[in-house]
């Protein structure tokens, strides 16, 4: 029951050892040959080396849009439709309960976070602030983290990817030690894979074969599960966004915000009212009446926040994902919820081990700071917290990865991350004073980015 | 693999006990809030029952000893053990009351005391006492370091003499886990745990709290006044070794804290359960996915007490399950407290403004848990000991670094 496993038939050819370097096509990797290849592969690319020099990031298409006004939707590629009409598509297994409690990850989901850990450290946090600047995330980066299997995280064994089961858990993890790197870096890594991971979620036979080859080749398309909408007390389960049926299909209108590089998006997955209940819809960028306009906002800034508008945009009635009842599009929900609680945690465990660091090492009245207890006291209450939030969020992913009902965790987690999250981003501003408030430290950043939890539906999913 | 359900083999003990605490505790439950100071002679039948559980192994090693460390079973395997058990079963007893559980016969801290740091011969002569602790002192209590309360050794017995208070159950017991120091000018490194029998002599309870909550446990003042305890009392090394520390005695902490804050988690819920049913019947409906902002104020402020609950239920969890497993838990166990004693305090008093002067008056139950919550944020360690101790441990500061 393995998560990431190399089986001839699974992986694309990318990711299987052999055909290269003497070694048989008969090979495959087991979980420490996974992570051991990812990291090489990771060590040896030169665009990290590129990183560290890179003076201005490639942030074309960003900047197109970046003045406001709106550009038609990318040009997408042909998803050649293929898959056989009417049938369910694939499904993960879910994982089987041991019935014990624990706190140990398995020991593929522990590889998986010590790569995308190492990820994080060296390659996102240092990006981050040109890329909030810049607010799009370098291409380099983005190629990196194909390389280490982000988008096809949530993808099944079967359709190419490298999920063996149901990956909320481990979806979970990887949220939230990219997050540590970087939120607005991580959502935008993350992005295809929300919608790679719905599809294979929710996804028909045709829907899965006609989409998801393009997340598990090489040339990853960028995608966006785009649920949120620019209304104040906006409720996701009621969006304004209207999908009509017509003879061959649907008709939708609307603005979807918070819409993850839309403007170089080739494939959105949409929520829209569908007949009173809410549905997702598969819509290609290139559909006639798509609109991206450039949305950048207080935080997540990296991820190339846009608003999409939908004006009559006619889709085929095989651009209906999941069921018509909102079960599926509930479940998105609550996945995409549990995600943005995972990265709220990434992020907060960065405030806190940067204030650790920061209290030891500042000096006033003689002593470092960390002697006072009003700032020890700050730091203590940021720890209990995170691995709060931590344990909650944990709980409700591991219930969804087994297929329970995680509906009351989810929201716990979600109450709790934001409240908890937003005070954590607080605090570690306040820890540093004056420098924290200044672009000279990353909380401020963090600051930004942990307002985003709580009100952000969507973008990605685990 | 990660799983934070309760563990499945302690599922018949969790029920076992919330039924005990549902049909023997509730139903006595104001009566001894009432009655301070009175005995609440049924528990005695309920100590009997527990003691039978606990030798047909039905427990799972739960209680107040559940929190000793077995030396044995070092293989890789995850364990579920005595000290998740007894996190979970003190829990589901503090949903009963919280007061009823402190005065449980044979359950008392100072059985955790002697769980924690008693040799192999001493547990087996003290198995069955009902052991109170006594630490604090009328001139110390956080900084228990600082105890007045000497013991000297004469021959084959250490002579006692200082002032105890706060000793919960200490009139009940059968005996007191006595904090005293061999000698002040050697600090805290001398500081020991003694064994006191009740009637000995020199022992004197001299009187009860009258106190804002717990009030079905009784509080004692205890006196020692050259009170002269066999020497094969002491708890663990009789050395005094500069290097440990204060190690030995505080080892207990770790185990008992975790405890404390099932407590917490306990009583909490007791709340949240009452107050969902209230708001319920008032047609207020949780929705977990509806976003808060959409929902009435009232549920609102349910669903941020629920997930504080959540919280500190896990850190409760991971602290005992850290245990069971044999890992370092000094900084879990003093987060799982910390959240939990104030957790607790929030979620009871919020549960009775919610409620209004229905949850306000004694014929309910809210406004006495809001009362017993208090003590949970203070005894074993309040919160502010709690922070100092997470906090020194992640900035890596001596206590003469970080006061």
């Amino acid at each position: 029951m393995s998560l990431i496993k190399s089986t001839k038939k699974a992986a694309s050819a990318r990711l299987a050892p052999g055909g290269k370097n003497g070694i048989s096509r008969d090979e495959s990797r087991d979980p420490i040959g996974y992570a051991v290849a990812a990291l090489n592969s990771f060590a040896q690319s030169d665009l990290i080396d590129k990183l560290g020099l890179r003076k201005t990031s490639e942030k074309v298409v960003y900047e197109a849009t970046r003045g406001g006004f709106l550009a038609v939707g990318a040009a997408s590629r042909q998803f050649a439709k293929a898959g056989k009409r009417g049938a369910a598509g694939k499904r993960p297994a879910s994982a089987q309960p041991r019935g014990v409690f624990d706190l140990t990850p398995t020991e593929d989901e522990q590889m998986l976070v010590d790569v995308v850990t190492d990820f994080a450290t060296e390659v996102l946090a240092p990006a981050a602030a040109e890329a909030n600047d810049a607010c799009a995330a370098p291409k380099e980066i983005l190629q990196a983290s194909l390389e280490i299997g982000i988008p096809i995280l949530g993808v099944p064994e079967d359709l190419g990817g490298i999920s063996g089961e149901r990956s909320a858990m481990a979806g979970a993890l990887v949220h939230e030690a990219l997050a540590k790197g970087d939120m607005g870096l991580a959502v935008a890594a993350l992005a295809p894979g929300a919608v790679a991971t719905a599809i294979s979620l929710w996804g028909t036979d045709v829907q899965q074969s006609t989409y998801l080859p393009a997340f598990t080749g090489d040339d990853v398309p960028a995608a966006a599960l785009a649920l949120t909408e620019p209304q104040p007390l906006f409720d996701p389960l009621a969006p304004l966004t209207k999908a009509v049926r017509k003879a061959d299909g649907y008709v939708l209108t609307g603005v979807k915000s918070a819409v993850v590089r839309g403007a170089e998006a080739e494939v959105f997955v949409v929520g829209a009212d569908l007949d009173g209940k809410p549905a997702l819809f598969i819509i290609e960028s290139a559909t006639a009446g798509v609109k991206v306009e450039a949305d950048p906002s207080m935080g997540v800034r990296a991820a190339g926040l846009t608003k999409l508008h939908l004006n009559g945009v006619e889709v085929g009635a095989e651009a209906l994902l999941g069921d018509t009842e909102g079960k599926d599009y509930t479940e998105c929900v609550r996945l995409s919820r549990l995600a943005w609680c995972a990265l709220a945690v990434g992020t907060a465990q960065a405030v806190l081990d940067y204030t650790i660091k920061y209290a030891n090492e500042r000096i006033a009245f003689g002593e470092p700071i960390s002697h006072r207890q009003a700032v020890a006291f700050m730091i203590a209450d940021i720890a209990i917290e995170v691995q709060g939030m931590r344990l909650v969020t944990y709980k409700a992913a591991s219930r969804a990865a087994r297929g329970a009902d995680f509906t009351r965790e989810v929201a716990l987690a979600r109450r709790l991350c934001t409240d908890k999250g937003m005070k954590i981003g607080l605090d570690g501003v306040q820890v540093l004073g004056g420098h924290g408030f200044t672009k000279e430290h990353p909380v401020e950043r963090w600051y930004r980015d942990l307002r985003a939890i709580g009100l952000m539906e969507g973008a990605v999913l685990v | 693999m990660i799983n934070l359900e309760a563990p499945k083999k302690h599922a018949a003990l969790i029920d076992q006990a919330h039924q005990v605490a549902m049909n023997m505790l509730r139903p006595i439950s104001r009566k001894y809030d009432l009655a301070e100071h009175e005995y609440p002679k049924e528990l005695d039948m309920l100590a009997a029952m527990i003691d039978g559980l606990d030798s047909s192994g039905a427990s799972e090693g739960a209680g107040a000893t559940g929190v000793r460390r077995d030396a044995d079973s070092d293989d890789k395997t995850v364990k579920n053990g005595a000290n998740l058990a007894s996190v979970m079963s003190v829990a589901e007893m503090c949903w009963g009351d919280v007061g009823l559980l402190l005065t449980m016969p044979r359950q008392g801290l100072g059985n955790s005391a002697i769980a924690s740091v008693a040799n192999d011969e001493q547990l087996a002569r003290f198995k069955g006492t009902w052991a109170a602790m006594a630490i604090t002192e009328p001139g110390t209590g956080s900084d228990s370091a600082n105890i007045i309360t000497t013991a000297i050794k004469d021959g084959d017995e250490y002579v006692l003499n200082g002032e105890k208070i706060f000793v919960t159950s200490g009139e009940r017991a059968d005996s007191v886990v006595v904090w005293a120091t061999l000698d002040k000018k050697l600090g805290r490194a001398a500081i020991k745990s003694f064994v006191v029998t009740k009637g000995t002599p020199g022992m004197k309870v001299e009187r009860l709290e009258h106190k804002l909550g717990i009030r079905a446990s009784d509080t004692a003042v205890i006196t020692f006044t050259d009170c002269r305890v066999p020497a094969a009392n002491l708890l663990g090394s009789p050395e005094v070794d500069v290097k440990a520390g204060f190690a030995g005695a505080m080892a207990t902490f770790d185990n008992t804290r975790p405890l404390v804050a099932a407590m917490a988690v306990g009583v909490a819920r007791a709340s949240l359960d009452l107050i969902r049913d209230l708001l319920t019947e008032a047609g207020q409906d949780i929705d977990y996915d509806k976003p808060t902002y959409r929902q009435s104020a009232a549920v609102a402020k349910f669903l941020q007490l629920e997930a504080d609950y959540e919280a500190a239920q896990l850190l409760t969890m991971q602290a005992a399950w850290m245990a069971d497993n044999r890992k370092a838990n000094s900084t879990e166990a003093s987060m799982a407290k910390a959240k939990a004693g104030r957790m607790c305090s929030d979620v009871t008093l919020s549960c009775v403004e919610l409620a209004g002067t229905f949850g306000y008056s004694e014929a309910e139950l809210l406004e006495k848990w809001s009362r017993d919550s208090k003590i949970l944020d203070i005894f074993e360690g309040t919160q502010q000991i709690q922070l100092l101790v997470v906090a020194r441990r992640l900035l890596g500061l001596s206590s003469a670094e970080l006061k």
